[in-house]
């Protein structure tokens, strides 16, 4: 669902990565609002995942800069952020799911206290509350709720990514960064995680970017593309328009690599 | 005052797989929709009907010309809108039912209806949702069920149901009656004829010319648009 206060949440303006002679990602700009989902596709090396973590505050742009706005309205380029501000971002307005969730968990504490983390984090201390709010969570994300105690190490691969998503989502973020969050995992157990992510982000009326080669995967959850060709942004434009009507030689060659289901 | 203004359109396609292969479409489309009156593009098979309705709805991108639609007060042309403005425009301003219903898994039919209205309204959404699969004789013990196992007939009825339960201005509707029966046909043709009295400016792609007869107020021949 789109908010209709005309303002963008996150501002990328002629973004460039260099990494010595190699390029990164070069000269990306885009504005992306309230509610809205984008999807960044393109092969191995395009240049997405640098992307994402440019978007992020991971890694400082070699030319350009990221704006958010943050939660008083007012823009910032993320460059300029003090310590604490960042640390908000990071862990309350901001979640960052890795597709290996064992680098987005902690994977020697419960499911329930990775859940719980986060909101410890931004000051809550009462047991019981988190107690029943980790609960809730598992139970969104649909992970029986006698699981709670274990260690993500005894969960299934599917699980482990429901419950990074739980803990990215229990601090109601504005803004979820993604990377291949469907990757790795076995169609079936994928088709429930998109169904989950898609139902989420429209409850939630979360704004995310979200990385990812499956075009199927874009088409199901985003309403807005980046086509990403050696560090560049080649094609953008509405999700169904990029992909029933590409423009550019490069994403007519991925549109028609899909095998028809 | 018209509701949905098409001048000068054009488009074509450039197939670089197939070594640039430069197709033209249709050029020189003109024609207006005014509130409560419903259009009928008629032409033989590949002449552009559907991607005229495609460019209307933003899908298809516009390679000349204006796509002038009425939301409120003022006027978008979607040729060059934005993506967002586009994205407002359809929660806004138009409902489209495409050809084939793109299923998604694990959502039943009945949300699958009432996912089309903003979000505040999904209790009462799921009740008028459910009031239009009946009426589209969709079975109740159905509605719970996500569509991707449905009959071709009953797939393009929940389609039907997911582009006519919002009430915007204008309502695009490519082949809607093609796998239905002829009872269903029927209510397909009530439903056109109210959404006409409420209003709504329809543009509609149907082959069945009793069909085509009984909503139509006026008929584009999308063959005359042919590009050179």
């Amino acid at each position: 669902m789109i908010d209709t206060a005309d303002h963008p949440l996150l501002q990328a303006e002629a973004l460039t990565k260099r990494y010595g002679a190699q390029i990164g990602c070069r000269d990306i700009s885009f504005e992306l609002y309230p509610g809205e989902v984008m999807a960044v596709v393109g092969e191995s090396g395009s240049g997405k995942t640098t992307l994402l973590q440019l978007l992020s505050a991971q890694l400082t742009p070699s030319a350009g800069q990221v704006s958010y706005r943050m939660r008083d309205g007012v823009m910032r380029d993320l460059a300029s952020l003090g310590e604490a501000e960042r640390r908000f971002l990071f862990r309350t307005d901001w979640g960052y799911v890795h597709q290996e969730p064992a680098l987005g968990l902690r994977m020697a504490v419960s499911g329930g206290a990775n859940v719980g983390e986060r909101l410890m984090a931004v000051g809550w201390r009462h047991y019981g509350r988190i107690r029943g709010a980790a609960m809730e969570w598992f139970d969104r994300v649909e992970i029986a709720s006698d699981r709670i105690d274990d260690a993500p190490t005894t969960y299934s691969g599917g699980m482990r990514q429901r419950l990074q998503i739980a803990r990215n989502l229990v601090t109601n973020p504005r803004l979820v960064f993604m990377d291949e969050p469907t990757g790795g995992l076995d169609v079936s157990v994928q088709a429930r995680l998109l169904d989950l992510i898609r139902g989420l982000v429209g409850e939630l009326r979360l704004a995310a970017v979200i990385v990812t080669h499956d075009l199927a995967v874009a088409r199901m959850l985003s309403d807005r593309i980046i086509v990403m060709k050696d560090g560049a942004a080649i094609e953008s434009g509405l999700t169904d328009q990029v992909l029933d009507d590409p423009r550019e030689p490069y994403t007519q060659l991925l549109v028609s690599s899909i095998l028809p289901a | 005052m018209y509701a949905l203004d098409l001048v000068n359109v054009k488009k074509s396609f450039t197939l670089h797989l197939q070594g640039g292969l430069h197709l033209p479409v249709v050029a020189g489309v003109n024609f207006a929709v005014q509130p409560g009156k419903c259009v009928a593009l008629a032409g033989p098979s590949g002449c552009g009907k559907s991607s005229i309705l495609k460019m209307i709805f933003g899908g298809y991108r516009c390679d000349g010309g204006r796509i002038l639609i009425r939301d409120g007060e003022r006027i978008v042309d979607i040729a060059t809108a934005s993506p967002r403005t586009i994205m407002v425009i359809r929660q806004r301003a138009m409902s489209y039912v495409s050809q084939f219903l793109r299923a998604v898994p694990r959502v039943a039919a009945i949300d699958v209806v009432a996912q089309t209205l903003a979000h505040a309204a999904a209790d009462h959404g799921r009740a008028s949702a459910a009031v239009l699969l009946r009426r589209l004789n969709i079975p109740e013990r159905l509605m719970a069920v996500p569509p991707a196992t449905f009959s071709g007939g009953e797939q393009q009825r929940v389609n039907i149901a997911r582009g006519f339960l919002p009430d915007r201005p204008v309502l695009l509707l490519d082949e809607p009656t093609a796998s239905l029966d002829s009872e269903n046909r029927a209510v397909v043709v009530d439903l056109i004829a109210e959404k006409k009295r409420r209003g709504v400016a329809v543009v509609v792609i149907i082959h069945d010319k009793d069909v085509r007869d009984a909503v139509a107020d006026h008929i584009v021949d999308v063959a005359s648009f042919a590009a050179a």
